[in-house]
């Protein structure tokens, strides 16, 4: 009889784990083709990708795509920019959000429900496109780069993970006993609080490091010279837009300028985002440690 | 003692530790600054929806019109289009992307290989790093009429090629699809995290009752990650007026313009490239007071109904 039972009960969990194991590798195979593609259509012959024969590995490997690429001025510009203004703005995203997350974790702070409310506000309402636009244009900063930096110095939801972290990781006898000791604020924050919250750290600047790396939206909004363009501007023209002229037009037909495009557009996806898919791997636990803070509810 | 002298009592203290803890006030400051200038000051500035905006006036200055604008916004002919467009990329979007990161979290979390189950999971939080441009690249790449793979696979099994970039009603399921492989690993680490919390003790005495795999899952899995469902609900509940405007914008063809123009699209053509502000900020506002209302409206409900609920 106990025998019975444990035959069906391991009967029904090897059905579950062959669903399992199944439906995870349709799902690993649906994420990881598309990229995979990309990759492989990036070095094959155009013509075989135009063709259809590139299915699972290059064909006619060439290079003439990246040479095209490196030899497009406007990439290393975008390039040039995004590097910029995503050291900047991490920069300054860091600091505000974790000197103010943590002085909004301490619960003697006098005036922290009545700021935390009004950081709650900003997540269920806003101003909106417009009147940010007007006033990123009446402070004059429309096209720099300071448009693209201020408008977000903090993310809310940042800031709320920041304070969560810092909550449950500095207890408040501990910084009750630096008091004792005579321990200003400032010194506790900078000799205790920091050496404390390498991981918060790492988390804040990945999470704001990806989000300039790869934001178009105030540029589009804010910038009008194409000079100051980030990376992803300038990939919309190509990707999006279709301004390919400079690069294909030694070409002779139309269509073979077509078939160069694509492949020029596989090997600019390729170059834009595989700092990040080969860097996130690594960087992988520190992202999910962010996500999970955030979890909790603040 | 007197209420009246507990007041004082108390507003003593609070300065008190004001001025004990001033520093923390300095480490504040750039944030507050922050907040006052790009959070708030923008808000007052949706007084424009209900003026007539010039520029020399500027916003305070600009003559009041009442609900002018918004008349003419809910009079206009493309207004009942742009409403439907926009709830119907929302509803479609959050009907296909709330519950497959639920379900891939379980399946991760019973797979038995731990190694195979890391190799899953970097695989399919990847996309989540690909910029919104390149994701629309993406997009048209793949779905390209003359060199696309997905219409070299149409071919291949004997059918004709679609242009499902200038067709209207295609935009959507490629515009939930890519949002599907681009969120759905990334939205399953919340509930991976949730489903760690899940007692142990639970499984084991459901394992001694001779429940199945299924049975736990349904039985003690889902129920204990609940909560965490509920906030993500409401969460999402937000956003159903407020479609991105980065994708969609990126999406749009002169094509597929009758399915892909949305509120947000709108408001961008609108104020930005054609300078109507006081309409367009009237069109933005509308937008944010309907979001508002159903964040508040469903925090509300799940209060109600469960525990759970986000403020």
């Amino acid at each position: 009889m106990k025998k019975a039972k444990g035959v069906t009960r391991s009967r029904a969990d090897k059905a579950f784990d062959v669903m399992d194991y199944v439906l995870l590798t349709i799902a690993f195979l649906v994420v990881a083709y598309p990229l995979y593609f990309v990759l492989i259509a990036s070095v094959s012959d155009p013509i075989a990708v135009y063709e259809g024969r590139v299915i699972l590995y290059p064909i006619k490997p060439t290079l003439e795509g990246y040479s095209r690429i490196f030899s497009y001025e406007s990439l290393f510009t975008g390039y040039k920019n995004t590097l910029i203004y995503t050291l900047v703005g991490t920069a300054i995203n860091l600091v505000l959000t974790i000197t103010a997350g943590y002085a909004l974790s301490r619960k003697d702070l006098v005036g922290r429900n009545v700021m935390m409310m009004g950081v709650m506000i900003t997540m269920i309402f806003s101003g909106g496109m417009i009147p940010n636009y007007l006033l990123v244009r009446s402070l004059k900063l429309y096209n720099t780069m300071w448009a693209l930096i201020l408008p977000g110095a903090v993310s809310t939801w940042n800031l709320i993970v920041t304070r969560t972290f810092f909550q449950q990781t500095i207890p408040d006898e501990l910084q009750e006993a630096a008091e004792l000791d005579g321990c200003g604020d400032t010194a506790f924050f900078l000799r205790v609080v920091l050496p404390l919250s390498s991981s918060i750290i790492a988390v804040m600047v990945l999470f704001y490091a990806v989000s300039h790396w790869n934001s178009y939206y105030n540029a589009l909004l804010y910038l009008s010279s194409s000079s100051k363009y980030p990376l992803q501007l300038v990939l919309r023209n190509i990707l999006i837009v279709n301004t390919l002229d400079d690069m294909v037009n030694d070409v002779a037909t139309q269509a073979a300028q077509q078939r160069m495009g694509d492949l020029i557009k596989y090997g600019m996806i390729i170059v834009s985002s595989l700092p990040l898919l080969i860097l996130y791997p690594f960087l992988q636990k520190y992202f999910v440690h962010g996500v999970m803070i955030g979890a909790i509810k603040g | 003692m007197t209420t009246a002298a507990i007041k004082r009592r108390r507003r003593k203290y609070r300065l008190k530790m004001v001025k004990r803890h001033w520093q923390l006030y300095l480490f504040l400051l750039p944030t507050i600054a922050y907040f006052l200038i790009f959070r708030f000051y923008p808000m007052y500035g949706l007084q424009l929806a209900f003026k007539a905006y010039r520029a020399v006036d500027g916003i305070t200055g600009s003559k009041w019109v009442g609900l002018d604008n918004f008349r003419r916004f809910f009079a206009a002919a493309d207004f009942e289009n742009l409403m439907l467009n926009t709830l119907n990329v929302s509803i479609v979007t959050l009907i296909f992307t709330f519950p497959l990161p639920i379900i891939l979290a379980l399946l991760l979390n019973q797979l038995p290989s731990l190694k195979y189950k890391k190799v899953v999971q970097t695989t399919v939080y990847a996309p989540h790093f690909i910029s919104t441009v390149v994701m629309v690249g993406m997009i048209f790449l793949f779905t390209s009429p003359t060199s696309g793979l997905i219409n070299k696979l149409i071919e291949a099994l004997g059918g004709k090629a679609i242009h499902f970039t200038a067709l209207p009603g295609w935009f959507v399921p490629l515009y939930v699809v890519s949002e599907v492989w681009q969120s759905t690993g990334w939205g399953s680490i919340l509930y991976l995290a949730a489903l760690a919390g899940v007692s142990t003790e639970l499984h084991e005495a459901a394992l001694v009752d001779g429940a199945n795999k299924f049975q736990r899952v349904w039985h003690i899995d889902i129920p204990g990650i609940m909560p965490t469902i509920v906030i993500m609900m409401i969460l999402n509940a937000g956003k159903i007026m407020n479609v991105g405007f980065e994708k969609a914008y990126l999406m749009q063809t002169s094509l597929n313009i009758d399915a892909s123009e949305i509120v947000s699209t709108y408001v961008y053509k609108r104020g930005v490239l054609k300078s109507q502000i006081s309409l367009s900020t009237a069109v933005g506002l509308f937008e944010s007071v309907i979001n508002m209302i159903l964040v508040v409206s469903v925090n509300w409900i799940s209060r109600r109904v469960s525990d759970s609920s986000l403020f």
